[in-house]
């Protein structure tokens, strides 16, 4: 959590480069601010979503997206199938590309560049840079299936990062010994159940050591018995302050770790609170219909 | 269970057994097999039609098996096997660069490049491979001077292109870029049947496009592209007895100029016939070794051992389905 520190040091030296970002962020970055506690206040929020838009062909998936994510802050997205929340998890990290709006992560422009008034496309190897220190785990682990375990999470500490195979497989260990499957470290992904290689995803992942994580459904593709084993993986995660913002139907995980819920539905933010204020007391009649189906 | 009074017609109603009686008690251990007396009568027929063979192998005296045991290994002949494999190796590497190149330059965002590549199969696939090697053996008559320069402008080098494309490089032009357009296919088709997923998990992980292709796609694509890759480099090994016709001294060549001066015409050709079928089996082995690699990881089981592999046993119960779960689970700590 050191690097963290550093880089909000840095991150608050930005202000005078970042200004014109800035000034059209103030008014929401104050107000979510307030919600997350005295904190974070003062620093860049980890990530600003501003009017965010995003059309496949003919749908409208994501239609005005305001959002914040404050440092340390744990998010979860709630929401209906096809309400957008997989997709607008995906533009974060430029995975899709967005129509219309900005997303900042640490005050900076995602996948766009400003100059002289006019915004720019960024190139591949430019957005490639922005990914690095974005972590995401994907609702089919995605691991790489020819690699094993120990090669899938020093991948990217050595190809990216440029760090010694030695001391990426030290890394690589201690985080296999955090999610408990440091005595699979030889294994190949397929001869791991779900549960086993959720974590591994989420080992590497956090061997990028990133700021952010983003999880799509991280427990959706798994058999019950073994979701529990990933929620406390996660949990885990949260309580040393790690920056999360999590797609999932898991409630009473919603309940349990997340600062705030989000509820999204037709590709617009609902309602967004205290996990007591959206799952116990909803305002929206969408949301109480949702999470009724949960009881 | 035992305080309600069952009804009085199945009085052990809630028992786990059978009720006794309700069907014939059977046990199926040590059924006899089906009997399949057709299968009997074939077996006898092709050994009839075997022996058939046999005899004429051995009576026939046109056969000249004498003559073909001194062929075999004469030293001429092997200088033929050495340009025939030769020209596969080359054309094949040449196939295989220049596959991947126009594979990836296929599936380019780039419209202008993937449009040139899509041509470039297009076209030396659409012409045939003999036509394409006399084209390029001819190519003075269309060209008869070669140079490099500036277009339009000065010359840096230049010559005749009676010296510059030799009958061996018009074969190795004419079969490895044909060869090329064949290999593109089948490379992007391997890269199209990785998932989607990887790439965007190694995206996701802030690897860049090349290294993603290289570290995270390729790999996998192996899986699909080493079979096909397999029977080319054997169509390949065929397909260079067609450089005969550029006189170029290959396998087919070499056995032709020989017969075409003593006329022991089928003995070498019988000759020829036997070093392409070694030559075959030996790349089929090699190919079956090459899959066993790229398919690490492919399947729950662990590698095979290698004489397990060696002997063409098949693995113990492949199609059931392995415990995943189990933590203790031996697949975790065979695998080398």
């Amino acid at each position: 959590m050191t690097a963290q520190d550093t880089q909000e040091a840095t991150g608050q030296k930005s202000p005078d480069q970042k200004a014109p970002d800035q000034k059209a962020t103030g008014p929401e970055a104050t107000a979510g601010e307030a919600s997350v506690g005295g904190a974070t206040a003062g620093k860049v929020p980890m990530v600003v979503a501003q009017r965010v838009r995003k059309r496949f062909g003919q749908l409208e998936v994501l239609r005005g997206i305001d959002l914040e994510v404050g440092r340390g802050e744990v998010v979860v997205l709630l929401g209906p199938s096809g309400s957008g929340k997989s997709t607008f998890l995906r533009c974060i990290n430029h995975l899709e590309q967005i129509d219309a709006g900005s997303i900042h992560v640490e005050g900076r422009l995602i996948g766009f560049r400003r100059s002289g008034g006019h915004v720019h496309h960024l190139r591949p190897r430019e957005v490639t840079r922005q990914r690095r220190d974005i972590g995401m785990v994907f609702q089919h682990f995605n691991l790489f299936p020819h690699q094993t375990v120990l090669e899938n999470v020093i991948e990217a500490p050595v190809g990216v990062l440029g760090l010694s195979k030695a001391k990426a497989r030290k890394t690589a260990m201690e985080l296999l010994t955090r999610v408990g499957l440091a005595d699979k470290a030889a294994s190949y992904p397929r001869q791991l159940s779900g549960g086993q290689q959720q974590r591994v995803a989420i080992a590497r992942a956090l061997a990028m050591r990133p700021k952010l994580m983003l999880f799509d459904e991280p427990t959706s593709a798994l058999d019950p018995e073994l979701v529990g084993e990933v929620l406390a993986t996660m949990r885990d995660l949260a309580r040393d302050g790690l920056t999360m913002l999590v797609v999932t139907h898991e409630i009473g995980f919603a309940k349990e770790v997340a600062d705030r819920v989000v509820f999204m539905d037709d590709g617009q933010v609902l309602e967004t609170g205290t996990p007591r204020e959206v799952l116990d007391s909803p305002a929206n009649p969408r949301t109480r219909a949702f999470l009724s189906r949960f009881l | 269970m035992a305080t309600t009074q069952p009804p009085a017609t199945r009085d052990d109603a809630g028992k786990a057994g059978p009720t006794p009686g309700a069907v014939p008690d059977v046990d199926v251990a040590g059924a006899s097999p089906v009997r399949h007396p057709l299968r009997w009568l074939a077996v006898l027929l092709l050994a009839v039609l075997g022996a058939q063979l046999v005899h004429f192998l051995i009576t026939n005296p046109h056969f000249e098996w004498g003559t073909v045991g001194d062929y075999f290994g004469a030293q001429i002949i092997g200088q033929g096997i050495a340009t025939t494999v030769e020209l596969t190796a080359i054309a094949m590497l040449i196939g295989i660069a220049g596959g991947v190149l126009v594979a990836v330059g296929r599936m380019s965002e780039n419209r202008v490049l993937s449009t040139v590549c899509g041509a470039y199969v297009w076209f030396f696939r659409g012409i045939p491979v003999l036509v394409q090697l006399v084209f390029w053996y001819n190519l003075s008559a269309l060209l008869p001077r070669i140079s490099f320069g500036v277009p339009f402008g000065p010359e840096f080098i230049s010559g005749h292109t009676n010296t510059l494309i030799t009958p061996w490089l018009a074969a190795i032009l004419g079969l490895g870029l044909n060869e090329a357009a064949y290999m593109a296919e089948i490379v992007r088709g391997g890269l199209l049947g990785v998932d989607q997923g990887q790439t965007e998990a190694a995206a996701a992980l802030g690897m860049g496009r090349a290294r993603i292709l290289r570290r995270v796609i390729l790999p996998q694509a192996m899986r699909f592209i080493v079979p096909p890759t397999g029977s080319q480099v054997i169509n390949m090994l065929k397909a260079t007895s067609l450089v005969s016709v550029l006189a170029l001294a290959d396998l087919l060549y070499t056995v032709q100029s020989i017969y075409n001066r003593t006329f022991e015409t089928i003995p070498l050709l019988i000759v020829a016939c036997l070093w392409y079928l070694v030559m075959t089996s030996v790349l089929y082995v090699g190919q079956s070794f090459i899959e066993r690699y790229y398919a690490r990881g492919a399947t729950r089981q662990a590698p095979q051992g290698f004489w397990n592999f060696a002997l063409f046993r098949r693995r113990p119960d492949a199609s059931s389905p392995s415990p995943s779960t189990s933590a203790d689970s031996p697949l975790s700590k065979e695998e080398t």
